[in-house]
């Protein structure tokens, strides 16, 4: 491509172009919050033991072509089913986090399963059918936790229901898990504590996910994602591969969103998880991944820089505007807005690659080839 | 070849498409390391036969075939590609079935890896194995070898030039365990010149090997540099079988379209006057995916019906295409010696060409909408017709009246079959969908027309009115047409002259009662490139 | 009976039922002492305070942009255009039209924006849709913080800066097309004449829009877009002017809500409304690249009496208050249902 040094900085620049700005708004918040260094490192170390398995769910579907799965909900919902039960059964602890991630597999593999088929039905759109039926399988959550718990499941645990004898409280004291995984091996670093434990099955996750890919099924989804129409030509069982990827990403979005809530400490029973896809979507496009393209490296960036500036706006705003408000206003607004720039920086450039590929095809007089018998 | 038994055979073979045939008793043979040539027209059937022989879907949908095919004495009968595949016949598209994405080694063994066996695999089944790269690259550099090309296997397929693609495409056919058929369509349509004769070699390489290959073409003299044998279809049914010693490319063009034919339609003998130049395109190219125009040069005068002909993908169809703005374009176009914008379809129909394209459902027509609508639709944008003023001019609205009665006076000259003028389009038959194109391009009333492939998938009466009626509007109008077609005959039939393009080019221009041989070796691209307009007298 | 048996598979059996779960609601509601006058009444208030909402997906529809989640742009144009007129103490039948007017710039520029970014990003139009809305939506919850808002009845007391998360119009323009030539039967019946009467305006206005050149150059280019760029239409124009019009639309729309629910919201209340009117349409009969004002009428009636009925006689007949989980459940499973249609929703 003609242009040399300036197109090849403006390439580089838009393609991370998130990234940049990001960090630019980022550094530029800090000194205003007024919050020290020390308190923000811990607050990162905190939100990386917290967050990070749930945004770790995205990197699949990414990888096999489906862009962002927004669906992801449906896991964090059967993960907090889980923890409903783990609470039922009075079990504390690390063990209390277990049966819960035990109790919620079954239920998230029956979501991934109906959430990959509605997919499949809508190829070329999954990403807002994802969001819409989050909402819809929400409404079936509200109705089982408000209704059905109590009646028809059987809850034994009164403490837990709400005074009308039957449907889940609003809000649910996690102290018998709270905190349990990150207190397991915490580990004290200076003026910064580590959560050992949680790190250690993040760690095993991204090993997981790391040797996925070098398999056959990974190669598999790979080549989904590049080309449905090569893929199926050549024997691949695209659909299938599909749903198997949805499956494993809300299972894993099950075990994150545990993770999440036990270091939450409180569980908002109908409410916990409305912003769970918005904050790992955010995340991980923060951290330069795009829709068709996600590494381990985003994950872990994505995850520091939207908390840093999610820990630090409010208190900027107010020191910057008199309003804390405008502060979270603010980091609501480059969410969505980071969202929402990936999105278009990703489908307007890939128009843009169509473009040019098909230009690259021209021969003859296009090329200035007026002789006659040019390149045959 | 040697005196055993034949490799594949086709056997009494035909096909046909709700009583089109198609295909009409072929039979021949092909033996173990032997290059079979397989040659004809548009529509010879070449197509069709290798989509039987590869289990195509479309063919068991259309009510399969009759005849046999034998391979290895067995009879086989693929209800799909990939049991054609399991057989052991390959077929290389032309369209390839590549993954940009991926390496070249990673694409020669698509689906096919090489794999390591895990623990898991007890558990999650054979997916779950690892895979062996090390392996998989060996495979790759083994086919690649037999080959005979140079071909990096690590290099991603989008960077790489089109022949190590096609040259990809073919290393995976071979790398399945036994591939012993191999066809290739048009292999070399998209190769440079050095790049077809390392395919070409690489193909004998492989039929040293005891690979048998059906290699269709096109360029007659790549075929007689690498077949063994030439098979030419025409019209379904095999006309020639001979062997490529002592045959020459203009023997094979005359085989491919025939001698004259008895009882050719009448054409009036008188001798037309034309008017100056009305047309003229200087260094046309066009980008069409499949239909590229490289370099053309076209002058058509005042009244006259010219035709433009060629092979299927040789950038006849680009033509009209490109000039009415509908794919990317460039070069000098005048009509009336007025220059045309190109790349902009709304000023070349407002200087006065309009156009019907060969894409009658995907371009040509609002399937959804009502034959009012289709109809007086461009007519409406363009010319501001069928609109009726509100409010001193302010306002603009449809005229639903006016477009019912210009609809309901189609229906009667084109006698278009329908329920309504209010029908929905796509509840008309292929024919009279035809006709509601031609009406539209009628409503517009154009200087020029361009008409693409004006009788494709239409019954015989149809056509007859279709081509009278463009007779009609030339003879009576004066609209001069340019019209592109892939039948011969019916451009021998209207056309006062007849281009044929090849490879993106002029490769010449005839008058519509020269010999049917001579249209074969222009477009069969035997004729040298030096006749830019070789007109006959 | 074949036919017959086409209207149904055409009408689709989801629409089928949630008609008849509605007739079933308005038969059962005598039964749990619910008023079916203060119902209808209810329901025709509802769908006046609504309709142009659903009128505004039909332009975007059309022109095969698809279904236009980012109509929060429209609503946040109406919301300026709205507070300007409290600002500048219009009232009446002037303090509305007032609104309308002075939306109207903000509504033709963000429109036209919204309509290039989304011309430029052809394909995956409405998740960005949905996420450009969001931002733009938050963005605006900073500017009514700080904007210089005067008006006492809008601003908070004690601060004296800054917009209040919801506004009166009582005193201003409460009801003043509802009111005009209303007719009240009985006690609890109030049919309001005026805003019905606006809505069928703009839907005239809308049907006529259609059958003009620009219309039907629109309407073509949802049908397929190639045969109009083979026309010579500029399928990029007709795709911004859509989207200049259902943005407008929801300018309008959100002022003919207020003066009729009583009350401006600012804030992120927008975020919401996209949803039903996507919900509404699709239920009224829309399908991929055609809507009608059919479409609009019965969509808007059948989901604003599904959201009006459900609550009032579920929870009147099981005691217990389902509405908020039955409505989630009826819109957005409409909305999947039109995404795993076979047809494509955008061109």
């Amino acid at each position: 491509m003609s242009g040399g040094k300036s197109s090849k900085l403006g390439r580089f620049f838009s393609e991370n172009a998130v990234v940049i700005i990001f960090l630019l708004i980022t550094v530029l918040a800090i000194k205003p919050s007024g919050l020290s260094l020390t308190y923000i490192g811990q607050e990162m170390i905190n939100r990386i033991g917290r967050d990070s398995f749930l945004v770790l769910a995205l990197l699949l579907p990414i990888y096999a072509g489906m862009g962002l799965n927004f669906g992801m909900t449906l896991g964090a919902m059967s993960g907090q089913i889980g923890l409903i039960f783990a609470i039922n059964a009075n079990i504390r602890g690390v063990d209390g986090l277990v049966f819960a991630a035990l109790a919620g597999t079954p239920i998230s593999i029956l979501m991934g399963y109906i959430c990959g088929v509605v997919l499949n039905k809508a190829k070329g759109r999954e990403m807002v059918t994802g969001y819409i039926l989050a909402f819809f399988i929400n409404g079936v959550y509200q109705f089982v936790v408000m209704y059905l718990m109590g009646v028809v499941i059987p809850i034994k645990n009164p403490a837990i229901l709400l005074s009308r004898g039957y449907g889940i409280r609003n809000t649910l004291n996690l102290e018998g898990v709270r905190q349990s995984l990150d207190i397991l091996l915490a580990l004290k670093l200076g003026p910064f504590t580590l959560p050992l434990a949680t790190f250690l099955v993040i760690a095993a996750l991204c090993v997981f996910i790391v040797w996925f890919k070098k398999t056959k099924l990974g190669q598999d989804m790979r080549a989904v994602g590049h080309d449905m129409a090569v893929a199926e030509a050549s024997g691949i069982p695209v659909d299938r591969t599909r749903v198997i990827v949805i499956i494993i990403s809300t299972v894993l979005a099950c075990y994150g969103q545990i993770i999440f809530l036990q270091n939450m400490g409180n569980f908002a029973t109908y409410n916990a998880h409305d912003q769970t896809s918005f904050f790992a979507v955010a995340a991980i496009l923060v951290g330069g991944a795009s829709v068709k393209k996600a590494t381990l490296p985003n994950v872990f960036i994505g995850v520091i820089l939207l908390h840093v500036l999610f820990v630090v706006s409010p208190l900027a705003g107010q020191n910057l505007f008199g309003s804390a408000m405008i502060g979270e206003y603010f980091r609501q607004f480059i969410g969505y807005g980071v969202i929402a720039l990936s999105l278009v920086l990703y489908a307007w450039r890939a128009r843009k690659e169509t473009e040019r590929a098909r230009e690259g095809l021209r021969g003859g007089a296009a090329n200035g080839d007026i002789a006659v018998g040019g390149a045959k | 070849m040697g005196q055993e038994s034949p490799l594949l055979s086709f056997e009494h073979v035909s096909k046909d498409f709700y009583g089109n045939v198609v295909l009409s008793d072929v039979s021949f043979d092909l033996h173990a390391g032997e290059i079979l040539g397989l040659v004809g027209e548009n529509g010879a059937g070449k197509t069709t036969l290798m989509s039987i022989l590869f289990g195509m879907p479309a063919i068991a949908e259309t009510g399969g075939y009759q005849g046999r095919i034998v391979i290895e004495g067995e009879e086989a009968h693929f209800a799909s590609p990939f049991e054609a595949l399991d057989a052991g016949v390959g077929m290389v598209h032309q369209e390839f079935s590549l993954i940009p994405g991926f390496t070249t080694t990673e694409n020669i063994l698509l689906n096919r890896e090489s794999m390591k066996h895990t623990a898991v695999n007890e558990v999650f089944g054979d997916r779950m194995s690892i895979l062996d790269r090390p392996d998989m690259r060996k495979r790759a550099e083994t086919a690649i070898a037999t080959l005979g090309v140079k071909l990096d296997p690590d290099m991603l397929v989008s960077e790489m030039p089109v022949g190590h693609k096609q040259f990809t495409e073919i290393a995976r056919e071979i790398t399945r365990k036994h591939t012993r058929i191999l066809v290739l369509d048009e292999p070399t349509a998209v190769l440079t010149e050095s790049e077809a004769d390392v395919l070409l070699g690489a193909l004998k390489k492989l039929a040293a090997k005891g690979i048998a290959i059906i290699f269709i073409s096109h360029r007659l003299k790549e075929m007689l540099d690498v077949a063994d044998r030439i098979v030419v279809l025409r019209d379904g049914r095999i006309v020639k079988e001979a062997p490529v010693q002592g045959t020459s490319v203009r023997d094979i063009a005359t085989w491919m379209v025939g001698r004259e034919m008895g009882g050719a339609r009448e054409r009036e003998t008188e001798t037309r006057a034309f008017g100056e130049e009305i047309f003229s395109a200087k260094g046309l190219w066009v980008d069409m995916p499949g239909e590229t125009v490289r370099n053309v040069d076209l002058s058509v005068k005042k009244g006259e019906i010219f035709g433009i002909g060629g092979l299927a993908g040789q950038g006849k169809l680009g033509i009209p295409n490109g000039i009415m703005g509908l794919y990317a374009a460039g070069g000098d176009v005048r009509l009336g010696g007025k220059s045309v914008p190109l790349n902009a379809p709304k000023e070349a129909l407002k200087m006065g060409m309009a156009f019907v394209s060969e894409d009658r459902r995907g371009v040509g027509l609002l399937l959804d909408e009502g034959l009012d609508w289709n109809i007086a639709f461009t007519a409406m944008q363009v010319h501001g017709r069928y609109l009726k003023k509100h409010l001193g001019g302010l306002i603009q609205l449809r005229d639903d009246k006016a477009m019912r009665q210009v609809t309901e006076e189609y229906i009667k000259t084109l006698d278009i079959k329908c329920t309504s003028p209010k029908q929905a389009a796509k509840e008309l038959s292929g024919g009279n969908q035809q006709k509601i194109c031609l009406a539209k391009a009628f409503a517009v009333q154009p200087d020029l027309l361009f008409v693409s492939e004006p009788t494709r998938g239409i019954d015989v009466g149809a056509k007859k009115l279709v081509l009278d009626t463009l007779l009609k509007c030339n003879r009576d109008l004066g609209m001069t047409i340019i019209m592109i077609s892939s039948e011969l005959e019916e451009l021998r039939s209207v056309c006062d002259r007849i281009a044929i393009v090849d490879e993106g080019r002029i490769a010449g221009i005839l008058p519509p009662t020269a010999e049917r041989a001579e249209f074969g070796v222009l477009m069969s691209g035997a004729a040298e490139p030096t006749a830019q307009e070789a007109t006959r007298a | 009976m074949r036919s017959f048996k086409k209207m149904v598979e055409d009408f689709g059996w989801p629409r089928i039922i949630i008609f008849l779960f509605l007739v079933a609601l308005f038969i059962g509601a005598p039964f749990v002492h619910v008023r079916m006058d203060s119902s209808l009444s209810d329901v025709i208030n509802r769908f006046g305070q609504n309709a142009i909402f659903v009128l505004a997906m039909v332009p975007m529809i059309q022109s095969g942009c698809g279904l236009n989640f980012g109509l929060s742009i429209g609503v946040v144009a109406g919301l300026l255009g709205s507070t300007l007129s409290i600002e500048f103490g219009l009232t009446g039948l002037l303090g509305f039209f007032g609104a309308v007017l002075f939306s109207a710039p903000f509504a033709v520029l963000f429109g036209w924006a919204y309509g290039r970014l989304l011309n430029k990003v052809k394909g995956e139009e409405m998740t960005i849709a949905m996420y450009v809305g969001f931002a733009g939506v938050m963005f605006m919850c900073i500017m009514w913080l700080i904007l210089p808002f005067t008006s006492p009845n809008m601003v908070w007391g004690y601060a004296g800066k800054g917009l209040r998360t919801t506004i009166t119009v009582e005193g201003y323009w409460l009801k003043v097309l509802n009111d005009f030539l209303a007719v009240r039967i009985g006690k609890f019946f109030v049919f309001p004449t005026g805003e019905i009467l606006f809505v069928a305006l703009a839907a005239f206005l809308m049907s006529l829009f259609m059958r003009s050149k620009t219309g039907t150059a629109l309407t073509a280019v949802g049908s397929n877009p190639d045969y109009a760029r083979a026309s010579g239409i500029s399928v990029d124009k007709m795709r911004t002017v859509s989207v200049v019009l259902s943005t407008f639309l929801g300018a309008v729309g959100i002022c003919v809500f207020e003066q009729s629910f009583g009350f401006i919201q600012l804030y992120t209340a927008p975020v919401n409304m996209p949803f039903a009117a996507v919900a509404a349409i699709l239920i009224g009969g829309a399908s991929v690249n055609k809507a009608s004002m059919l479409n609009v009428v019965v969509g808007a009636f059948l989901f604003q009496g599904l959201l009006t009925m459900t609550p009032s006689v579920i929870n009147a007949a099981l005691q217990t208050d389902m509405s908020e989980v039955i409505r989630i459940m009826v819109s957005n499973g409409i909305i999947l249902y039109a995404l795993t249609r076979k047809t494509k929703v955008t061109k």
